[in-house]
């Protein structure tokens, strides 16, 4: 009797077994298939430009004079989100390391609930905020006086010398970083909390100050965990597309290489968003598919650049947490 | 017995009514539903006719016309899957070869206006296409350089570099506004050349008519190119161009008109439309850059499986309508309404829509 209910137990278990490792598999079937679909479709314009299609900065669609490279969208998506984990993540840390050390508890629920609300805020609606307000700050607080006095530097520079826009590299850079932040925030805040106290408790003892013991013992600790709430938010930049695209300023071609914070720019999801639909050619499509096949290997090689870094920091100074 | 009696009569009385009413009426259209789709300029002229017509003219009728692009609308047609669609752009060889037998049937008239953001400068700056070309390519980079100043010599302006805005979406405005700057500068030509989307040599990009129009009036010291009904229903400052026949001439729903007007020797709807086009017409008054944008149909419509003589005739009248009646509710949308000779030649083309070879009643 007691034999049969386990071998039972066991057969339920098997079941089960089998079902979530039919769901895992699922993911790896996704990535198949899209990896698969986009390689198919961007076979026309590879074949035809070949490795111009990657190092290449034209963008022509005019019929006679078709020309595709997607270097300044692939540049410009690695400039925004560096830009938005430049910004984004020392405030997250902020954000994380208040609400978990420092905060009383009256404040820290409320807070936590407001900035992970802020990951709720749909993303079109941080592009007409960019678009119609911050734009208008950004211009006239930062980009003006910071273009009039440091405007001979190539980063400040403006295309033929103009007033900066707003509508730039820069802009995007901080959408994005504000749109990261409660994602990194969120992340680092759980992992921050998942620090022991006794650890905490240890470098008190010892005489360390609060700054000492976050610096020191809870960051050192949480770090493989932080560092993947910021691939996390690397993610969420590198393949926004709405918000960025109303904000970039949509350059194009060889204007689009992401050579100056002032100057519109360009990344691979703002360019297919705004191409793709009305694309008006199959080859003109297909380049877009292309693009697409680059973010996605843009992405896959960011995800696994951090898992190496991921194993690297654990190895150089073993890890405490995984 | 008395009630199996009554009802009876009752129902011999209603029924004779019924009998004469149904007998009496005119054969009327029974019930269809038509599906449109294609280019999103003309859709708010085209929705609004709709609604009007199907509220007031022909109740028995539904239509729809989401939109979707010129691009979109044409690949609908191609399949059939739409009973008309909306481009801006006529059919290319090889897209007619693809839907055989297509009318063309322009049902109005749009144009470009060059908008501006000057502070302090009022509507009506003077601009030549050369110079807008010159703008767009960089060679001319400052409001106050002297081609500017020398044709606005009473105005103000300003020693500021010229902000460009073009639209990001592949777009017909796009497609119109560089083949004018083609058609005046042969480096724009040469360098750029045109299409629904093209590498602007600089400047900034923003999605649609409400992007561009957008970013040029939060910008200072910006110049874009937005269609016209956008610019008017905004009141927007725009520019005034020089036409072929020497005249400063403002955008308007009159100087749209009148480039139409001065159209001689348009196509037959079954002919290419490929050549046909509204950019300096040489009318004193008309504007310059001016932009048909078509409905279009098959002329057979037996190609379509589920089409029957009743849902043909229904199309055929709804096409009628839009362009007969509904060019009324077109001006009060800020739509340029079609001149007669154009409207003459859209209802030879509608005449000749035919359902298994026999003729359609258009109204």
């Amino acid at each position: 009797m007691r034999l049969k209910s386990l071998k039972k137990k066991l057969t339920g278990d098997n079941t089960f077994r089998v079902l979530t490792a039919i769901v895992a598999a699922s993911a790896i079937v996704i990535l198949v298939v899209a990896a698969y679909v986009l390689s198919t479709g961007a076979v026309p314009v590879v074949q035809r430009f070949g490795l111009y299609f990657f190092t290449g900065t034209s963008w022509n669609p005019v019929e006679g004079r078709e020309l595709y490279g997607a270097l300044p969208y692939v540049l410009g998506t690695l400039a925004t989100s560096g830009i938005a984990l430049l910004i984004g993540v020392p405030l997250s840390l902020g954000i994380a390391i208040f609400l978990v050390e420092m905060a009383p508890q009256k404040v820290r629920v409320p807070i936590s609930y407001l900035v992970e609300l802020l990951a709720a805020v749909p993303s079109v609606i941080y592009g007409l905020w960019g678009l119609l307000v911050f734009r208008l700050w950004l211009q006239k607080y930062i980009e003006i006086p910071v273009y009039n006095y440091l405007g001979w530097i190539p980063i400040f520079a403006t295309e033929g010398g103009g007033t900066p826009v707003g509508l730039d590299l820069l802009n995007g850079g901080i959408i994005l970083a504000i749109m990261i932040i409660p994602t990194v925030a969120s992340v680092s805040k759980e992992v921050i909390s998942a620090v022991p106290d006794s650890i905490r408790e240890g470098a008190y003892s010892i005489g360390a100050t609060k700054w000492e013991v976050v610096r020191y013992w809870v960051l050192s600790y949480g770090r493989s965990g932080i560092f993947g709430a910021v691939i996390l938010g690397l993610g969420r930049a590198v393949g926004e597309t709405i918000a960025v695209t109303m904000v970039i300023g949509n350059a194009i071609g060889p204007n689009a290489m992401p050579t100056s914070l002032f100057q519109p720019a360009q990344t691979m999801a703002s360019l297919i968003a705004n191409g793709f639909l009305e694309a008006p050619t199959p080859l003109d499509t297909s380049a877009y598919i292309g693009v697409g096949l680059t973010l996605l290997l843009v992405s896959l090689l960011i995800n696994i650049i951090a898992h190496i870094m991921v194993a690297r920091i654990l190895k150089i100074k073993g890890g405490a947490v995984e | 017995m008395k009630i199996a009696l009554a009802i009876v009569v009752i129902v011999i009385v209603i029924g004779s009514v019924a009998a004469y009413i149904y007998l009496s009426a005119p054969p009327a259209l029974q019930p269809a539903i038509l599906h449109g789709a294609g280019a999103t300029f003309p859709a708010p002229f085209i929705n609004a006719t709709i609604a009007y017509y199907t509220a007031n003219v022909q109740t028995n009728v539904q239509i729809d016309y989401p939109g979707g692009g010129s691009g979109a609308g044409i690949k609908a047609f191609t399949d059939k899957t739409v009973d008309f669609a909306g481009t801006d752009a006529p059919l290319t060889a090889s897209q007619r070869e693809a839907a055989p037998n297509a009318l063309h049937i322009p049902e109005t008239i749009g144009a470009i206006t060059v908008a501006y953001n000057l502070p302090g400068v009022p509507t009506g700056l003077k601009l030549t296409g050369q110079i807008i070309a010159d703008i767009y390519l960089g060679t001319i980079t400052k409001w106050n350089d002297q081609a500017i100043q020398n044709l606005n010599p009473t105005t103000t302006l300003p020693d500021q570099t010229i902000v460009t805005v073009h639209r990001s979406d592949s777009s017909g405005t796009t497609n119109w506004f560089t083949k004018y700057l083609s058609s005046v500068s042969s480096t724009w030509k040469s360098q750029v050349g045109s299409g629904t989307s093209v590498q602007w040599p600089g400047g900034t990009g923003a999605s649609g008519n409400p992007g561009v129009a957008a970013t040029v009036r939060s910008t200072d010291f910006a110049v874009g190119y937005i269609e016209l009904a956008y610019a008017l229903q905004n009141s927007i400052t725009v520019a005034t161009i020089q036409n072929p026949a020497g005249n400063w001439v403002a955008p308007s729903l009159a100087s749209t008109k009148a480039a139409a007007e001065s159209l001689t020797g348009l196509p037959a709807g079954d002919q290419d439309w490929g050549s046909v086009s509204l950019l300096n017409t040489l009318g004193e008054q008309a504007y310059p850059i001016v932009t048909p944008t078509y409905i279009l149909v098959y002329k057979e419509l037996n190609v379509y499986s589920g089409m029957d003589q009743n849902k043909a005739t229904q199309l055929v009248q709804f096409l009628w309508y839009l362009v007969h009646d509904g060019q009324n509710l077109a001006s009060d949308l800020e739509y340029a309404p079609l001149p007669s000779n154009v409207v003459q030649v859209d209802e030879a083309s509608l005449n000749s829509i035919t359902f298994n070879g026999q003729t359609l009643r258009t109204h």
